[in-house]
């Protein structure tokens, strides 16, 4: 294992120069250029805005400016996991020519495919510090754990993305699978809502690790408050174990794929 | 005491071990949804062993090889005979299924050049992706770059994006990045078929200097006097096996007479070259000076009656290129017939304006309408001419030169 990563890091620059590639290939020749790096985390914040809003109508309370803030605060790490997995499963089919012909690490496209997202992520993490400052959202210390939760989330991300691609290498179906999974995700996870609204149901909808990553976020961000550790520690420890369990069966499946493609 | 010196200093880069790699033919399941049946079925029948299950195939059959440091071997055969999965079983994309493989030092692939190229990313933009791809550092390239550049001549079209590039510039901005790449070891899949003869010219002496600097080249080639030029070493293939190994000369004569032995023997005619003997006016030779008359008496026996006859004649060089050809339709204007039980002997004279070398002569039997062939010699002879001028090259133009 750390071979592998031995071997991950001698080609770093092949990883920075996918990287680059897919990010210069999304924004060459479009239109909207960089706008595409938020337009989706937009739209899922307003879709999100709106469900709030329908929420505050039944619940005759008035929105709030820091309920759009929360909702923004979730959804641009959601767009972030979405798009990864989505990009990353079909990272290794659509470098048919080199899986074939070149050897390097193929974990590479993947983890190429997650930092271009990252990339995005970023530019619409600027866009979030904007709209927090209107909402007048203010500054707390709890901001340092921020860091440490979008690094969970991109060790887990990074994991499902590794496993999800070399799925779709062997079974074309699995990326129509993805599909259907992020659809349905969006609503299983705390993103338009707080889990606390689920009462003692809360507790099943944040074994999904992404869902304690984006309360945290929310109550360290938002809410000035400390976020839960015994939670954290949970996302964290199946973060770490999907990334590591992931990059296992990836190592082992690897020589197979100029064959199988 | 030298050659103890020399072995020592002969050091092994790669070898292949008894090294097999077993195909499936037809397809895989590609989705989930197959694999279910597929599945339940495996787990009734249990598993078999190491033999070959029904649609498998080996694609490489106990294939053993030693290359040396600063060595070119060459690797030939037809179409599907593993030459490429040797390729991929060397550069690590493939596992074999079975055998060792050592492999000392960094290895670069020039494999189908354009396979790292993205068509919407200028050409400067290419190199960069391209020979990280390659395995150069950034810097490596950004050193590099206007050598790059200037190799493939491509001139002010680097900050064109390369969709919009001839299929030929795209191929010489291929090459030119791969030919930057130091490697210790690197195979070569058949591209020097790329670009016009200019390029093709220059790529063939950045090899040529490559090997040079102690890299050693792994080259698989369909052009023959390619690989007979670069390589010393040659390996012949056929359905995963290794048909021949020797010098390059003798391994491409070994494929180009099965070439011809397999044509031949689909006619089970009666009919075929009963001797071919090349030889001076004054008897036996194998060694002439350059002028000298040679005669080629060629003997056809055959057991049943023929007509519309030809026998051509053909003259290689060293590197297995075609200098001369001629045939009796051509010189006679007219085809021949033979009856049964009867043995004829044609007989053609030669001026052997040639320059200092060794040839190959070669001769078929066959229908000259039909280009049916029913028998072939090749080399019938192998001959060494010796030229008393200083001259370089495959014909002898009596030069002669002034200075005023």
């Amino acid at each position: 294992m750390i071979e592998f990563f031995r071997e991950l890091n001698q080609h770093r620059d092949l990883l920075y120069m996918i990287t680059w590639r897919d990010i210069r290939i999304k924004y060459k020749q479009s239109v909207m250029g960089i706008m595409w790096a938020v337009l989706m985390p937009m739209l899922i914040t307003s879709a999100g805005v709106l469900v709030k809003y329908g929420l505050s109508l039944f619940s005759h309370k008035p929105l709030d400016v820091s309920d759009i803030a929360t909702v923004s605060v979730k959804a641009i790490p959601w767009a972030f996991f979405a798009a990864s997995l989505r990009f990353s499963t079909y990272s290794l089919i659509s470098n048919v020519s080199l899986v074939t012909k070149i050897y390097f690490p193929r974990a590479i496209f993947p983890i190429a495919a997650v930092l271009s997202q990252l990339f995005d992520f970023c530019i619409a993490s600027v866009l979030l510090i904007i709209i927090l400052g209107i909402a007048r959202i203010g500054l707390s210390a709890y901001l340092l754990w921020v860091p440490i939760l979008v690094g969970l989330l991109g060790l887990f991300t990074t994991g499902v993305s590794v496993l999800l691609s070399a799925a779709n290498l062997f079974y074309r179906d699995v990326k129509y699978l993805v599909e259907v999974f992020l659809t349905f995700a969006i609503f299983v996870t705390p993103v338009f809502y707080d889990a606390s609204l689920f009462g003692k149901w809360a507790n099943l909808l944040l074994l999904n690790p992404v869902a304690p990553i984006l309360e945290a976020l929310n109550s360290c961000v938002v809410l000035h408050k400390a976020p839960d550790i015994e939670w954290i520690s949970y996302a964290g420890g199946v973060s770490l174990f999907v990334f590591a369990f992931s990059f296992a069966i990836f190592r082992k499946v690897e020589p197979l794929f100029a064959e199988r493609i | 005491m030298r050659k103890g010196f020399e072995d020592a200093m002969a050091q092994i880069v790669l070898e292949m071990d008894h090294v097999s790699k077993k195909f499936k033919k037809g397809e895989y399941h590609d989705s989930l949804r197959d694999l279910i049946p597929a599945f339940s079925r495996k787990a009734l029948k249990g598993f078999s062993g190491d033999t070959l299950k029904r649609n498998e195939f080996w694609a490489l059959r106990d294939v053993s090889f030693r290359v040396n440091k600063g060595e070119a071997l060459g690797i030939i055969g037809s179409n599907g005979a593993g030459k490429s999965t040797i390729l991929r079983v060397l550069s690590g994309i493939m596992k074999p299924t079975e055998g060792k493989l050592l492999v000392a030092g960094k290895l670069s692939a020039l494999i189908e050049i354009s396979a790292g190229f993205h068509p919407d990313l200028t050409g400067r933009e290419n190199v960069f992706l391209y020979g990280t791809i390659l395995g150069m550092r950034k810097e490596q390239i950004k050193e590099r770059f206007d050598r790059i550049v200037e190799f493939s001549g491509l001139g002010d079209f680097i900050d064109t994006p390369v969709k919009r590039y001839s299929s030929g510039m795209y191929a010489r901005l291929g090459f030119s990045v791969a030919a930057h790449v130091d490697p210790d070891i690197l195979l070569v899949d058949e591209v020097l078929s790329v670009g016009d003869y200019v390029f093709q010219n220059k790529c063939a002496e950045r090899m040529k200097s490559v090997l040079k600097e102690g890299v050693t080249i792994i080259f698989v080639s369909h052009n023959l006097r390619a690989v007979v030029e670069m390589c010393n070493r040659c390996i012949l293939l056929d359905h995963g096996r290794i048909l021949a190994h020797g010098t390059a000369a003798e391994v491409v004569q070994e494929h180009l007479n099965r070439g011809q032995t397999e044509a031949a023997l689909r006619d089970q005619s009666g009919i075929s070259i009963a001797s071919a003997v090349f030889r001076a006016r004054n008897g036996g030779a194998a060694q002439f000076e350059s002028g000298e008359k040679a005669i080629f008496d060629i003997d056809i026996t055959a057991n049943k009656t023929y007509e519309q006859l030809s026998v051509a004649i053909t003259m290689t060089d060293s590197s297995m290129y075609k200098v001369f050809e001629t045939s009796t339709e051509l010189l006679t204007s007219s085809s021949f017939s033979i009856k049964e039980g009867e043995t004829k002997r044609i007989t053609f004279e030669l001026n052997l304006h040639l320059g200092q070398g060794t040839y190959h002569l070669n001769c078929y039997l066959g229908q000259h309408a039909t280009e049916q062939l029913y028998d072939a010699l090749s080399p019938a002879a192998t001959i060494y001419v010796k030229s008393c001028r200083d001259i370089l090259g495959v014909v002898n133009l009596y030069p002669a030169a002034t200075v005023e």
